[in-house]
């Protein structure tokens, strides 16, 4: 028995770096790892021996230099005077707006899909078999030019909206009228939306570095206050369930705490909309949203939800017949059924390919430069790039900025998805 | 031993990336056809047929080129570009020369590490609208639509212009001349700006040409010409010499047709070295001393490429103007032939 535990003390040889299992692998995973390192080191030597040939220096201090050129859609103040990495952030945030309500709307549409693709009506399953086997299959560039074809060319010009003297007096119509109580007004170029104004609004802070819109920040902590006090009422409306068996009324209270502190603060800040109205060659007032950004929403919802649509029906049928057999002899009806059975457990398939998908669609808003959607792609790869010639650097950030954003939305959806797996008790 | 291989193999890639870079001249010559960076498509600058011929303005330069090293205008293979794509084409190699409707700028001299060898071209940016936009001025342009080519000098050219005049626009940029026409056309936007040369060139090719002006406004100085790498002093010789060569011919009067005559006949020594026939300029070059008349005797001297392509009379319809040489109150001008 002892003898077992006795290893021989022999000394240790070089040897034995090569012909001794214990210490073979070691030795391999270094060799690999030395040739990696080279292999890298080669590779960023011979970037930097080739940028010194053609006598460019590798720096990114062009970002702090005047951009000079004009960005159609900034959600955040932007003249041509700004930085080149004013221009990059306004970029970014035109990422993000896209990929952030891209992915909404592609989760709703995908999970209605994917349910009504199982449905026993045989014409609703297979037109939703039509529309995911339509949109996934062809390429999603295709959408996206179609969809912004089809805006800027089937809407009016935005002259068919003027009234002039002369047709006043004969009493004609413009060809084109705005809709929504005329506060919305569709042209070739983009949606005219009223966009909100305060008389007295808050005004603005100063942080040195960034500007902060007081007013709009305002709004959204009187908002989140309103939720978190809902949930508290709502909180111990279950409390008070559980220990008595008596739900107390609550509809009242939510209305209340949700929306009238939030009305006050409206009404108290003199909120008025702003309503667009056709002035020299465009609606002025308002907020333009361009079609580029409509149309590669609207591609990129219909093109990733039909792939989240096969994810959720993978989902769902991955969940066994028992389960929902099992639901309705208890009698649950289906739409109940699915919402508090079938939906919960399908998740823990669901979330893990979603994640990608959310990824895809992120990367896939890069596409928007052929509709002249200037994302990040288009002001920091686009002309930013180009202005500068700064090729590698721009290249090098944007792809890092990329990775940042991706891995970002996978760790929170892991986080998400650690929170509905199975919790074994 | 393994580190002696790594800087061995780091020497041969700097070696080797060295190399690269000079020399394109000989690099030319090896490879028999001379590789050159033109436009996507701009009727009268650059434009392939439906056989797939180039033909242009700025094409007949890079046929010139080709003529004086190789002998023969057809040893040329053109290589459509973008104006993102121009300069990395050029400076990776991909491409020998650039002949392409690319403005000179400091910038691009400088930090782009290109040369700059002529200009072919003096133009300005302008802008196009249609004639019931009812516009006669850019500066009544507030609030309009503009559409306008990314990756190019017009870009930060347009926000100069309407900030100095204090008005507003809506840009909206566009890939290519082509997407700009299709926007421009279906009314996405009011204008349509980009340099003068180029909007008359868009014109010319649009089915109701007549329906669309271009406003008198010139707001910038584009000199347009060929372009090649930084540090390769040789080659951008040859560039701007079979470039000189073709304006001293028109000077001279030798054109395509009497090149032969001109040679045999003339008693003019700047003519005779310029044609090869007395001293040896081709050779310091490093070409045959016949290269400048093949040149001429390939694409005809700057007028007659400029009147084929783009003169009045051809669909662009373009003046000489600035074009005209400076005997003739314009700016095309060639250093000495000696």
């Amino acid at each position: 028995m002892a003898m077992a535990t006795d290893v021989p003390k022999d000394g240790f040889r070089l040897s034995m770096l090569i012909y001794d299992t214990r210490y073979r692998s070691y030795t391999i995973q270094l060799v690999v790892l030395v040739l990696f390192a080279l292999a890298v080191a080669w590779l960023l030597n011979n970037t930097v021996q080739n940028l010194a040939a053609r006598g460019k220096e590798f720096n990114y201090a062009f970002l702090w230099q005047r951009a000079g050129y004009d960005i159609g859609q900034q959600l955040i103040p932007y003249t041509n005077d700004s930085t080149h990495f004013r221009a990059l952030l306004v970029g970014l945030i035109n990422t993000l707006v896209v990929a952030f309500l891209g992915c909404i709307f592609a989760t709703i549409l995908g999970v209605v899909v994917g349910v009504l693709r199982l449905s026993n009506n045989w014409l609703v399953s297979r037109l939703m078999t039509i529309y995911v086997e339509t949109f996934r299959n062809v390429p999603l560039l295709l959408w996206i030019l179609l969809s912004y074809v089809i805006l800027s060319e089937v809407t009016p010009l935005p002259r068919d909206f003027r009234v002039t003297d002369e047709m006043e007096a004969a009493g004609e119509a413009p060809n084109a009228s705005m809709i929504l109580f005329d506060t919305v007004a569709v042209t070739n170029r983009g949606t005219n939306i009223p966009s909100p104004l305060f008389e007295r609004g808050l005004g603005t802070l100063d942080l040195g570095f960034m500007t902060l819109n007081l007013t709009f920040w305002a709004v959204v902590a009187v908002i989140a206050g309103s939720v978190f006090v809902n949930r508290r009422i709502l909180a111990s409306a279950r409390a008070a369930q559980a220990a008595t068996g008596l739900r107390p009324v609550t509809w009242w209270k939510s209305i209340l705490v949700l929306f009238a502190p939030v009305i006050a603060l409206l009404v108290a800040m003199g909120f008025h909309l702003e309503i667009p109205e056709l002035k020299g060659f465009n609606f002025a007032g308002g907020i333009l949203v361009a079609h580029s950004f409509t149309a590669l929403l609207i591609a990129l919802t219909l093109y990733t939800a039909a792939f989240i649509a096969e994810i959720v029906r993978a989902g769902i049928q991955a969940i066994s017949r028992g389960q929902s057999e099992a639901a309705f002899a208890l009698g649950l009806r289906p739409n109940r059924t699915m919402s508090l059975i079938i939906l919960p457990q399908a998740l823990r398939v669901i979330i893990p390919p979603l994640i990608s998908q959310y990824l895809n669609l992120t990367k896939n808003t890069s596409l928007g430069i052929a509709v002249s959607y200037l994302d990040l792609r288009g002001t920091l790869g686009g002309i930013t790039l180009n202005q500068t010639g700064r090729e590698l650097e721009c290249m090098l950030l944007m792809m890092l900025i990329y990775l940042t954003i991706s891995l970002s939305i996978s760790t929170v959806m892991n986080l998400y998805n650690k929170s509905v797996q199975l919790k074994a008790r | 031993m393994k580190k002696s291989v790594f800087f061995g193999a780091l020497a041969a890639t700097t070696l080797v990336s060295g190399m690269a870079l000079a020399g394109t001249l000989d690099d030319v010559k090896a490879r028999g056809e001379l590789l050159c960076g033109s436009n996507t498509g701009l009727t009268g600058f650059g434009n392939p047929d439906a056989s797939g011929n180039w033909s242009g303005f700025d094409v007949d330069l890079c046929r010139a080129v080709a003529a004086a090293v190789l002998g023969d205008p057809n040893k040329v293979k053109f290589i459509p570009t973008t104006g993102e794509t121009r300069f990395t084409a050029l400076q990776s190699g991909e491409v020998d020369m650039l002949a392409r409707n690319s403005t000179w700028t400091a910038s691009r001299d400088s930090e782009l590490a290109l040369d700059f060898v002529a200009v072919n071209y003096y133009d300005g940016q302008g802008f196009m609208v249609k004639k019931d936009l009812g516009v006669s001025s850019a500066k009544e342009l507030d609030g309009a639509t503009v559409c306008i080519q990314t990756g190019t000098t017009t870009e930060l050219n347009l926000a100069d212009f309407f900030k100095q005049n204090n008005i507003t626009y809506q840009p909206v940029t566009v890939a290519d001349d082509s997407e700009a026409q299709r926007q421009y056309l279906a009314g996405a936007c009011d204008a349509y700006t980009t340099d003068a040369s180029g909007l008359a060139a868009s014109r010319a090719t649009m089915p109701d040409a007549d329906n669309h002006i271009i406003l008198p406004e010139i707001i910038s100085k584009e000199p347009l010409g060929p372009v090649v790498r930084h540090g390769d002093n040789n080659w951008g010789d040859v560039v701007r010499w079979t470039y000189y060569a073709l304006l001293i011919a028109e000077e001279k009067g030798i054109t395509k047709d009497n090149v032969e005559e001109v040679l045999a006949s003339s008693t003019d020594e700047e003519v005779k070295r310029l044609l090869g026939a007395s001293g040896d300029m081709g050779a310091k070059f490093g070409l045959d001393n016949a290269a400048f008349k093949n040149a001429i005797a390939a694409v005809g001297n700057y007028g007659e490429i400029f009147s084929r392509n783009i003169g009045e009379g051809t669909t662009i319809n373009l003046a000489r103007g600035l074009n005209a040489l400076w005997t003739q109150g314009g700016l095309q001008y060639a250093p000495p032939f000696r």
